[in-house]
């Protein structure tokens, strides 16, 4: 278990070159995955922090609403969702990337605001185009969309939208 | 507005067509906006006015901090934008203002949403650097080269010396057009004229360059997975010269106009200024976290494709105020140019794109002659190509800070989850902290000095 | 007794020909870029394409002393409303000029988010594709309105619901920006 946070907590799975099987992309790019289970997720990234990564880059989610048999590292349970954030160590010169799986029928996570404020803006953004709620952020509305806007449209099950246009079909199969 | 026949002269006004009342069409964003103190908690009233920054960890909100009891009829909520002179697109600020002081701001975003990530999963990876360029419309191609950098990584394929090298001459000139750009909106913003004319003059020479070898001005689509498009033009090393040349003798025109001149000092000196520790804590990147002393540029500290293997400063600022934000793009330029000249140098001959048929679709002539190279074509732009699954996450350094590229594949020809970090979406929570306790007078000029692109913050 | 309530006959068909050509030659625009449109709208006010040599170069902040709106850009579902408050907001004559496949159709950008096509919002009178169309494609566009203006009535009035010249236009309220939202899809 590579250890860059001094006391990853036992179930948390830190992926990276010690995991072979876990697909990861190959280069310069290539770097630490920790998936913690959702209730142990801040203080991951407590831990992350004091040992030296000041700085999250990217909060992000992904619905794999159509894709639910991708491939995680060993001993983590595939939720619909997934929250993904990516810390930067400014000192280290080095990035990790920290997914938590959140289930569909309680789509929560703890905020990362009080350690990150640049989570804010972040977070209202998940929130507003997937419906994930974040315990403890000082004001999670809509950012992108108008205020009265009813689903969250990046999430699988919401449509394109697409107007009919002449010679134009419906998008083929994936 | 029917009954005016009632009022004085009546029948002086009967049968007088009215101009129909302007729309009243609700442009009310409801609870985005900045509401009243009395409406707002204390803990947002403080992070609305960047007070809880300075907050250590574990106390609570100093209310003296952020003066929670003021009375509301003190102070005045007002509105700038979407629609405003300001040239940095559809942003709309609420600002609370104590007479001219600002108070708290809130940025009310999403004018310019364009769901292009979700676009982004019905298009192909061909397609896919044709939707991600006009994110970012003021460095095109710097977002096609994150993206692609994304998809070669996922694929795992190596891109050929002379297309890294090529790709690194179009960033930074796109970087110099983009600063140019931004030193001409920033002049007129601050009432210089001449400045936004001569920032289009030169840019408009590296638009040529652009057009003469991508084919187009802006929105490229010419850094694709696998290399670039095409090969440079012949001649294309006097073009790059000449405007190097150019570019490198007006930037002294540059500080004869603004640099050392006492209104435009008086101006953006000491005005949003910003601290390092509250820059990395926004998550704050480019020239408004390097004017505030923190050496990080992911050319030097995280370098991709060649720029290790060149030599060039990165330029740092000290009080983190305005004008370290004009002097950094400012020099950023000139580096820039120092850069294109050994990249002149030294770009090898070779491929421009890969020559893995499955990912690169073959040289148009081919096409007549062989039925394996029709048959690549058809599925290259029909179906696309198949990239493994995995994840991944590639940034790099664009005019306006980091940006980066999450991007999730399932194994299809489209991307399964395609997420841009933009710059200018994560600067923007600087703002609050940037203009309180400034003049009102300076919120356009320090909003200026940020540097927003509303097309990636909005996506 | 204004222009509008003037016979059209040889004695003011000079004086139509002088009001045209004032108001072709002096079209001053109002700032509305949104995206990428803008930055090629920009150039088109700048040295290199000098919109000055039209009488354009002012862009008015104010919509109210604006003439032309130059709509450069895609149009989003939040974004509609204002756009049509700053329309409204305009006296007449005005006109409007879709710049960019975004703004006449929607664009490349079919989807829940942007309007396809600003003419669900505003009356448009001149169209310019391209993505973005190029400073002389815009100056082209410019240059086919005020041939439209040139060879135009004085009184061009936009079609409206239930109205006849010289009847009082009570209750008129514009179509609803509401019109133009697509319905959360299925």
């Amino acid at each position: 278990m590579t250890g860059t946070a001094p006391d990853v907590a036992a179930d948390t799975v830190v992926a990276g070159s010690s995991l072979p099987d876990v697909p990861r992309a190959t280069g310069p790019w290539t770097g630490e995955v920790a998936f913690p289970p959702r209730a142990r997720y801040h203080e991951l990234v407590a831990a992350y922090k004091t040992s030296g990564f000041e700085q999250l880059s990217d909060l992000t989610a992904v619905d794999y609403l159509t894709h639910p048999g991708r491939t995680l590292a060993p001993g983590v349970e595939p939720e619909r969702f997934e929250v993904v954030a990516n810390l930067l160590s400014l000192s280290l010169g080095r990035r990790v990337r920290v997914r938590v799986q959140v289930p569909e029928d309680e789509p929560v996570v703890v905020s990362l605001w009080d350690l990150y404020p640049g989570a804010e803006a972040m977070e209202r953004e998940v929130f507003d185009l997937y419906g994930v709620r974040f315990d403890g952020h000082p004001d999670l509305t809509r950012i992108l969309m108008p205020e009265d806007w009813e689903g969250h449209p990046l999430r699988k099950d919401y449509g394109v939208g697409r107007v009919p246009v002449q010679f134009k079909e419906a998008p083929g199969p994936r | 507005m029917s009954d005016r026949s009632d009022q004085v002269g009546g029948d002086l006004f009967a049968g007088v067509r009215h101009a129909p009342r302007a729309s009243i069409a609700e442009t009310s964003e409801g609870a985005q906006e900045l509401a009243t103190r009395r409406a707002t908690s204390p803990d947002e009233l403080g992070r609305e006015a960047g007070a809880v920054l300075r907050i250590p960890e574990g106390k609570v909100l100093d209310t003296g901090d952020v003066d929670v009891e003021r009375p509301t009829d003190e102070t005045m909520i007002i509105n700038m934008g979407p629609q405003h002179p300001s040239t940095h697109g559809v942003l709309r600020l609420m600002l609370e203002l104590d007479g001219e002081t600002v108070l708290r701001t809130k940025p009310v975003i999403g004018y310019l949403h364009t769901g292009m990530e979700k676009t982004a999963e019905e298009l192909t990876y061909v397609q896919g650097a044709t939707n991600v360029t006009r994110m970012d419309y003021l460095s095109p191609l710097i977002n096609e080269l994150v993206f692609s950098l994304a998809t070669e990584a996922l694929l795992g394929v190596d891109i050929p010396p002379r297309a890294t090298w090529i790709r690194m001459l179009l960033s930074e000139l796109q970087r110099m057009s983009s600063h140019l750009m931004w030193m001409a909106t920033n002049g007129m913003d601050l009432g210089s004229t001449t400045m936004m004319i001569y920032g289009f003059r030169e840019r408009e020479m590296i638009l040529a360059f652009f057009e003469k070898t991508t084919g187009l001005r802006m929105n490229h689509n010419f850094i694709r997975p696998g290399g670039v498009a095409a090969d440079l033009p012949d001649g294309w090393e006097d073009d790059v010269a000449v405007i190097c040349d150019t570019v490198l003798r007006r930037t002294y025109e540059y500080d004869e106009l603004l640099t050392g001149q006492p209104i435009f000092r008086e101006r953006m000196e000491g005005v949003g200024s910003i601290s390092a520790t509250e820059a990395i804590a926004l998550s704050v990147t480019g020239p408004i976290l390097r004017s505030t002393g923190v050496a990080w540029d992911l050319r030097r500290t995280m370098p991709y494709l060649e720029y290790a293997q060149l030599d060039f400063d990165v330029i740092v600022g000290t009080y983190g105020d305005n004008f370290d934000r004009y002097a950094i793009r400012l020099n950023e330029i000139r580096e820039s140019i120092k850069l294109v000249r050994q990249i002149v140098e030294r770009v090898p001959p070779g491929d421009y794109r890969v020559q893995d048929r499955k990912v690169t679709p073959p040289p148009r002539a081919r096409i007549d002659e062989s039925m394996e190279a029709l048959i690549h074509h058809f599925k290259i732009f029909t179906e696309g190509f198949r990239v493994p699954e995995g994840e991944v996450y590639v940034a790099i350094e664009s005019p306006r800070g980091e940006i980066g590229c999450y991007l999730v594949s399932d194994g299809t020809a489209k991307p399964y989850r395609l997420h841009i970090r933009g710059p200018s979406f994560v600067n923007l929570q600087a703002v609050p902290t940037l203009l309180r306790g400034g003049m009102i007078a300076d919120a356009v000029a320090t909003i200026s000095s940020i540097d927003p692109v509303m097309g990636e913050v909005d996506r | 007794m204004g222009l509008e309530d003037l016979q059209h006959n040889f004695l003011t068909g000079r004086l139509e020909d002088l009001v045209k050509w004032a108001r072709r030659n002096s079209v001053w625009p109002a700032t509305f870029g949104l995206a990428c449109c803008a930055i090629e709208m920009m150039a088109v006010g700048a040295a290199d394409f000098d919109i000055s040599r039209l009488g354009m170069e002012v862009f008015r902040a104010s919509p109210r002393q604006a003439d032309l709106m130059i709509v450069a850009g895609r149009v989003s579902q939040k974004m509609a409303p204002v756009l049509r408050q700053v329309y409204d907001q305009m006296m007449e004559p005005k006109w409007v000029i879709s710049m960019g496949v975004c703004a006449s159709t929607g664009g490349m950008f079919n989807n829940y988010a942007i309007v396809q096509g600003v003419d669900q919002v505003v009356p448009v009178d001149v169209y310019a594709p391209g993505c973005p169309p190029s400073p002389e494609t815009l100056l082209h566009a410019i240059l086919t309105l005020h041939e439209k203006i040139r060879t135009g009535a004085i009184t061009r009035r936009p079609e409206r619901p239930g109205g006849e010249p010289g009847e009082q236009l009570a209750g008129w309220v514009p179509e609803s920006p509401d019109a133009v939202r697509v319905a959360t899809p299925r």
